[in-house]
């Protein structure tokens, strides 16, 4: 199995790196981890002309905790998140759903910000990002935009990104005091994609949520913000009756296809069932220390 | 023009110096270029593992890495794993007397995998092992006896190597 004929660029500048994918245009192609561009250009899904090689670009490996924000580069790679300490005790729903990625060796070599370009409706980084209201960063030769993750998710496998145009970062805001979190996913086999996930982020104050941010996973246009149930659960305790409600929501809402892992209702009765175990993650932790 | 790169790379602490075509991946280079075979290939889009090589002291597979990618770069293959005096790698004896194997066109993903799993957790749960080894499939052995093997190594002092 070979990949159809490519240039190779590997710069070691970012500059030079939009440089090169702004004159491959819709023909280029950006390689970081490789662990979904690879299997695509071996198997000959894709066949861009160009590919550009970020992998020497030493600027886009870099992984900051700030007061205000995280900021991941275009090089941080699903092993370096999930064991990062300021991750793990900051951003905890990162670092837990990280773990759930695939296998070792892809979490090795695959990236958030590849995910995230990436876009494949059963990955768990799209909805990490929208869960937690994070924001791409693109550059292009042209400059540079920052864009909500909600706008930047734009239906399966596709983004608002332009040709020319890549991922240099992410970015999740630090959550607030009292956020608690939550994530579920099921697959048939350890590591395989998930049929279905939820992602919660519930900020509770009092014992009371304030505001949830639930998101479902592999429902086949990417990221789903479940803002019915989301509304269900704001002013409520993430008691039983509240959850139970929430995920009723969710599987009246959700319009998952069909495919070889499973019908249509089978993801929608999933849905609910992620849902609920993800919240009861979440209310469990609100109940304990406050801390996600 | 960009269709050929010169690469080193060192390979079980072998140094080599080669041009390769760009497309080339990382396996094939390891088997064809380097002749060292025991590195395997199964489905060649990630997902049976039997092609997992270390890194840089990462376990990667080498089907979905480019050998261009690999500059710089320090390997470890099945062939790396031997000791210098010959005998074989703790994990590498844990399998032969467990019956880890029987065709073993698995095993060398498995080792990779497993060396790099117990250097970061030397006394796993089943369930970790089990984790951690997902990412590998056989087709032989019904995984039980993989998953002991790897279980007698536990709280061993963590093997060297890869």
């Amino acid at each position: 199995m070979k990949p159809a004929w490519f240039d190779y660029h590997a710069p070691d500048n970012l500059e030079d790196a939009l440089v090169l994918l702004g004159d491959a245009g819709i023909d280029g192609r950006v390689l970081a981890g490789g662990q979904s561009l690879m299997p695509m250009l071996n198997m000959r899904i894709v066949t861009p002309s160009v590919l550009v090689d970020i992998n020497q670009i030493a600027s886009l490996n870099s992984l900051q905790a700030g007061p205000d924000e995280l900021r991941v580069g275009a090089l941080v790679r699903h092993a370096d998140l999930m064991r990062n300490p300021a991750v793990r005790e900051g951003w905890p729903l990162l670092a837990e759903a990280s773990n759930q990625i695939a296998h070792r060796t892809i979490r090795n070599r695959g990236t958030v910000c590849g995910s995230i370009a990436h876009n494949d409706p059963a990955a768990e980084h799209p909805s990490l990002l929208v869960t937690l209201d994070g924001t791409v960063v693109a550059a292009s030769a042209g400059g540079r935009r920052e864009i909500p993750a909600e706008d930047f998710f734009d239906g399966m496998m596709s983004t608002s990104l332009e040709p020319g145009e890549m991922v240099v970062e992410v970015r999740y805001p630090r959550p607030r005091k009292g956020a608690c979190f939550g994530f579920a996913e099921f697959a048939r086999r350890l590591g395989d994609f998930a049929i279905a996930g939820a992602a919660v982020m519930a900020t509770m104050n009092g014992g009371v949520c304030e505001q949830a941010r639930l998101t479902i996973i592999g429902m086949g246009d990417g990221p789903f913000r479940a803002r019915a149930a989301e509304t269900v659960l704001a002013g409520s305790t993430l008691d039983a009756v509240a959850i139970t409600a929430a995920a009723d929501e969710v599987r009246s809402a959700v319009d998952p296809g069909e495919d070889v892992h499973g019908s249509s209702s089978y993801r929608r009765h999933l849905a609910g069932v992620m849902t609920e175990r993800a919240l009861e993650q979440a209310m469990t932790r609100a109940r304990g220390d406050g801390n996600g | 023009m960009a269709r050929e790169k010169t690469i080193q790379v060192t390979v079980n602490g072998r140094a080599f110096e080669k041009t390769v075509s760009v497309r080339r991946s990382l396996a094939d280079f390891i088997r064809e270029d380097l002749h060292y075979t025991g590195t395997h290939l199964g489905c060649e889009h990630g997902v049976c593992g039997a092609c997992t090589v270390s890194m840089n002291g990462r376990s990667v597979r080498s089907c979905l890495t480019l050998a261009v990618q690999a500059d710089g770069a320090e390997i470890t293959t099945i062939e790396g794993l031997r000791n210098e005096d010959g005998t074989r790698h703790p994990i590498q004896q844990a399998f032969l007397e467990g019956f880890a194997l029987q065709c073993g066109y698995c095993t060398p993903g498995f080792l990779i995998t497993a060396i790099e799993f117990l250097e970061e957790n030397p006394d796993p749960t089943e369930a970790e092992v089990r984790e951690a080894l997902s990412g590998n499939l056989c087709r032989c052995s019904g995984y039980q006896a993989i998953v002991d093997a790897v279980m007698s190594m536990s709280g061993k002092p963590a093997p060297e190597n890869a």
